[in-house]
């Protein structure tokens, strides 16, 4: 009844065009990010700033990341991770030797340091795909760690291979709090997410579809296949790399090169599998399942064991957590194999009909 | 209207108090891992500790009356839960977080900075950054008892010793096996230093992440032909380790391990071709410590232990478990004592209590834990405050101490640790604290 | 000792690593081959095994009773898994399908530690990893006995796949799924007792390969990282074939244990965690399918 797109007319192709063709959504969205943005940083404690909000925000890029190349693009990737530590590694070192820089511009030379990396390793998209590649780009993963603890110029030749962030200063501003890391980390995250939906809806993410439904076909319409592929290891390695700064910078502040293990780019295959391939809001619906949830069963087992008055082996209650978590994402495949971002649309699909579906 | 909020905020008020006065306690935190590959160091660890506040509480009441509480909450192991499980229990309790104990080199490192702006000290005991012993520059981090580099003096130290003089060790070959990681090649300078100092011949040998295909590494080994072998493993690296080394012939009485390489659960698998293989400790596995029979008798014989198979009772990592109790006790204790008897001190008094800490040989003879650990003084400068170690060999059932307590070499360590801290002051823009003006 | 022999007990090492490495690849090619499935479970089900039989010894059990109850364990959750995972997802993307085998990861890993705890335990099968002596005092050449066992069974199990795909009724029906599920429903092949009967045998592999390894390893949860070591074989080899998974084993296990020793000095060590892969790559590179994969052809 409220959700619906009567009376709503497009009298330009921009309205046409827009990200939300619903008024409803954009309001939805505007005061989503209105709470983001304003309430949260006013209300959240530390505890939800810099452990739980971030955090996610800093996953859910680098998972947007990943969507672009395996949602969109159709190729499989494993190497996240380590597309994730060239950004945080390059990151300290563009600030520790150029100063004058600033952060923002170091990102940005961290990102396509990564997006450069990201090339090589996508060379083999060109000619493998599906669990061969995915297999291939593993390739990646221990080849960056390797070479990130063996050359101690990535570290400034740090005895254990370790990096501590500089602090964030920005225009002489510096971000020390939690809620100014949280509120820098959203900032970043929406733009690049902006930019994110706006290149797929462009010329460039209708060919990467293209090339991910189709690729004989894409490149017989054609759509170059080398240029197209390694743009999509590039800019999502770049945003891999941005995400990883923003891991050691905002989040972390000293980190080891096994912080971006091959378990990282595991959680966050996850989290677009779950969350749903090829879709913007699927990389934030999935980061935080993937990131979340565990903890979510972790303090709920705490209110569950104190609720019923029984002393539970902490062992006992942990490996309850990982078999209901295991649970939990099979069961949500049988119900909806295309993760949670389908879930969503049917959802609203519901919503527009409500409360008369005939 | 306004005569109900007012009663409603005297009545809120009151039961505030209340429960003030009530909370006549200290939180300690408890983040360790009991799933996963690291999982019995985790469950060891934090049952040993959990299980000396238990038994605190029970025969003494607590510390001057402050009953220790604690709550668990699962790492993983990792980088992120830990930071999560940090922030959760940060401000339980009626002083929040007194201290904490990551458990975890990885999760140490990204406390850091976290725990200087929450004021709430950070013990590393046995692994983490071995040059925050620089307390100018760390006056939040306590890697205390004895850090790898120092514990790496007294290993070269023993070596030396079992070749009859530190003179003879000129011309042997030494391998060091290290596990690929942050906590592996941490050691290599000093290894490199003492090499020079000692004119012994070092290789180093990397094995990747986890460590469970050595094939190579001991190949190599045997090609070297090594009087000693350090082995610096982490989990499934250490028996492979042992495996693969009797595989290649390598006699397992040549090769020293850390401390993470040197519990049960890392011979144990490994089976016979664990015998004859030496390890460090800062802590000595078994029951018969005064302080562990209190343990059995005050909390086992009740029922409220926390290890759950009782066969661990005792083993290294539980024993180290009760190591860091006995430090976090009486860290409260020499807080309390300045900052007022009786009354849950704050993460920040903790730091000071830490800070001056000392635990002498009287001490340990009242506690109970004389051969369980050594004497420890920690002061501004030196936030290690022990450095001796001692060495213990497995006969394929338990382990044996060979060794007496052996001092590090502080002339080879310091200069190091305080060049490698000068690098991370400058990096971070941090002016070091002036030792004489700390009280 | 001279170099040459050396050259040949690295190699020899390097081979009979890549057998173990290929014990592992087994099982992943198994279900791939039957169902499409991409089993990112597979550690955790060698893991599993392994543990439930050392459990099982432990407290006292003849070795063989603890095998076979573990086999019908393993055989049991190959039948679960089918019907409770599998069957509801038929025809889903593969993608699905392995993420819905990393929640069977999840499951097993916990369900494993919550039965029989996370203390590591020993496990001996009463061959001992120890030189041969005759080979190493005449030709001073170090090769293990357990090795060679770990080889023999390699080969024995790969001899008794291939004889169960070739000459039984069953295994004939699991290459009929394999070639094309649609065609193999028509005339009448079940496909659902085909799963759950490639997912039993994957369960077997997995129990061989963890005893295997957990006389390396200690039977403890790190088992779960062999699979890995199992990657790079796969890819090299070929998710379909079982040739392609002993064959490129023998070619990882032998190019990274000879880089590693003959090259790793130069640049620090540590090479073989990526070695493995460029190789696979560079093979890649010239046959996209893996060495014994199957050939697609694309149309449009």
């Amino acid at each position: 009844m409220l959700y619906r797109e009567a009376g709503q007319f497009k009298s330009s192709y921009a309205e046409d065009q827009g990200i939300f063709p619903l008024r409803q959504d954009r309001i939805a969205f505007w005061v989503l990010m209105a709470v983001a943005f304003v309430v949260v940083p006013l209300i959240g404690d530390q505890y939800w700033l810099s452990a739980i909000l971030t955090p996610f925000l800093i996953f859910a890029l680098a998972a947007l990341g990943l969507n672009i190349l395996t949602g969109y693009a159709g190729q499989l990737s494993l190497g996240t991770a380590a597309f994730m530590a060239v950004g945080a590694f390059m990151a300290y070192n563009f600030v520790l030797r150029m100063p004058w820089l600033g952060i923002i511009p170091s990102f940005i030379l961290a990102g396509l340091c990564a997006a450069a990396v990201g090339i090589v390793f996508g060379l083999p998209s060109l000619r493998i795909k599906g669990f061969y590649l995915a297999v291939a780009t593993l390739a990646a993963q221990f080849f960056v760690l390797w070479a990130l603890q063996r050359f101690g110029w990535f570290t400034n030749y740090s005895s254990s291979g370790v990096i501590t962030a500089q602090e964030i200063v920005i225009l002489g501003y510096a971000f020390k709090t939690p809620a100014q890391k949280y509120l820098l980390t959203l900032a970043i995250v929406a733009l690049m997410a902006l930019a994110a939906k706006n290149l797929m809806r462009s010329e460039t993410g209708r060919a990467f579809m293209a090339v991910r439904d189709m690729d004989v076909a894409a490149s017989v319409i054609g759509i170059p296949m080398m240029k197209t592929k390694l743009l999509a290891f590039a800019i999502s390695s770049f945003y891999c790399g941005v995400a990883g700064a923003l891991h050691a910078y905002a989040y972390l502040g000293t980190v080891e090169p096994e912080a971006y293990s091959l378990d990282l780019s595991f959680r966050i295959l996850f989290m677009i599998i779950i969350g749903g391939v090829g879709s913007i809001m699927g990389s934030f619906l999935g980061a935080g399942f993937i990131t979340l949830f565990p903890i979510f069963l972790n303090l709920a087992s705490g209110w569950v064991s104190h609720a019923l008055g029984v002393e539970i082996s902490h062992a006992t209650v942990s490996n309850l957590e990982l078999i209901i978590f295991g649970g939990l994402i099979i069961f949500f495949l049988i119900v909806e194999p295309h993760g949670f971002a389908r879930l969503w649309q049917i959802a609203k699909e519901k919503l527009r009909l409500w409360p008369f579906p005939h | 209207m306004k005569r109900i909020i007012a009663a409603g905020t005297v009545a809120l008020a009151t039961a505030f108090a209340g429960t003030a006065a009530a909370q006549n306690e200290q939180f300690i935190p408890a983040n360790f891992y009991w799933v996963g590959p690291y999982a019995p160091g985790g469950s060891g660890f934090g049952g040993g500790m959990i299980d000396y506040f238990a038994m605190l509480n029970e025969r003494d009441g607590g510390i001057n009356g402050v009953k220790l509480t604690w709550e668990k909450c699962e790492t993983e192991y990792r980088n992120d839960r830990g930071v999560e499980c940090y922030e959760r229990s940060k401000k339980k309790g009626p002083t929040g977080a007194t201290v904490i104990h990551p458990l975890s080199t990885g999760i140490t490192y990204s406390l850091i900075d976290k725990s200087i702006a929450d004021k709430i000290p950070l013990i590393s005991m046995g692994y983490g950054r071995a040059d925050s012993s620089d307390g100018r520059v760390f006056p939040y981090v306590f890697p205390l008892i004895t850090n790898y580099w120092s514990q790496n003096t007294a290993k070269i130290k023993f070596i030396g010793m079992k070749e009859g003089g530190m003179d003879k060790l000129k011309g042997k070959k030494i391998v060091n096996i290290y596990h690929d990681s942050a906590y592996g090649k941490e050691t290599i300078p000093v290894l490199d230093v003492q090499a020079k100092k000692y004119g012994f011949q070092i290789t180093h040998i990397a094995v990747p992440h986890p460590g469970n295909e050595q094939q190579s590494q001991w190949l190599q080994v045997r090609q070297i032909r090594p009087d000693w072998v350090i082995l610096r493993g982490w989990g499934v690296m250490n028996p492979t380790a042992l495996k693969a080394a009797a595989k290649v012939g390598f006699p397992r009485t040549k090769i020293v391990g850390v401390w993470w390489s040197g519990a049960e659960e890392d011979v144990i698998p490994a089976g016979d071709a664990a015998k004859g293989y030496i390890a460090a400790g800062f802590n000595l596995p078994g029951t018969n410590f005064p302080v562990m029979q209190d343990i059995l008798k005050h909390v086992y014989k009740k029922g409220k232990g926390d290890m759950e198979d009782s066969s661990r009772i005792g083993s290294i990592y539980h024993t180290r478990g009760v190591v860091a109790g006995i430090v976090t006790a009486e860290a409260i204790r020499t807080a309390q004592n300045r900052f007022g008897k009786g009354k849950p001190i704050t993460g920040e008094q903790m730091r000071w209590g830490i800070e001056n800490l000392n635990i002498d040989d009287k001490r340990l003879k009242q506690l109970g834990a004389v051969g369980l650990m050594n004497a420890l003084k920690v002061s501004c400068m030196d936030h290690e405050g022990g450095g001796a170690v001692k060495f213990i060999q497995w006969d394929g059932r338990k382990w044996n101490v060979i060794s007496d307590w052996i001092a590090s070499d502080q002339s080879i360590v310091r200069p190091m640790i305080e060049a490698s801290a000068a690098q991370y002051a400058k990096e971070k823009g941090i002016t070091p604290r002036d030792c004489s003006r700390e009280k | 000792m001279s170099e040459v022999i050396f050259f040949f007990e690295v190699l020899a090492g390097g081979l009979l690593a890549g057998v173990m490495y290929a014990l592992v690849a087994l099982g992943f090619v198994l279900i791939y081959k039957a169902s499409g499935v991409f089993n990112f479970a597979q550690g955790a089900m060698v893991f599993f095994a392994a543990l439930t039989f050392v459990s099982l010894t432990e407290r006292g059990w003849n070795f063989w009773l603890a095998l076979v109850v573990t086999l019908a364990v393993m055989v049991l959750l190959g039948i679960v898994t089918e019907r409770v995972v599998l069957r509801p997802l038929v025809n889903q993307p593969q993608i699905t399908l392995f993420m819905a085998t990393i929640g069977l990861t999840f499951v097993l890993e916990g369900l494993s530690q919550l039965i029989w705890g996370s203390q590591p335990h020993g496990l001996e099968l009463g061959i001992p990893d120890v030189p041969m002596e005759w080979l190493s005092q005449k030709w001073n050449v170090n090769i293990s006995q357990f090795d060679l066992f770990s080889a023999f069974v390699a080969g024995g199990l790969v001899a008794v796949l291939a004889v169960f795909f070739h000459r039984t009724r069953i295994g004939r029906a699991l290459r009929a799924v394999a070639d094309d599920h649609q065609a193999a429903l028509a005339v009448g092949i079940p496909l659902q007792h085909i799963w759950a009967i490639v997912w039993a045998v994957a369960g077997f592999v997995a129990l061989v390969a963890g005893l295997l390894w957990g006389v390396r390893n200690g039977v403890q949860f790190a088992l779960t990282f062999v699979a890995l070591k199992a990657l790079p074989v796969l890819i090299l080899g070929g998710f379909e074939s079982i040739m392609g998974a002993i064959v490129g084993g023998l070619i990882i296990g032998a190019s990274e244990k000879l880089a590693e020793v003959y090259v790793g000095p130069f640049v620090g060590g540590g090479i073989e965690s990526w070695f493995a892969y460029v190789v696979a790559l560079v093979f890649l590179l010239f046959r996209p399918e893996g060495l014994f994969g199957e050939k697609i052809i694309d149309r449009v």
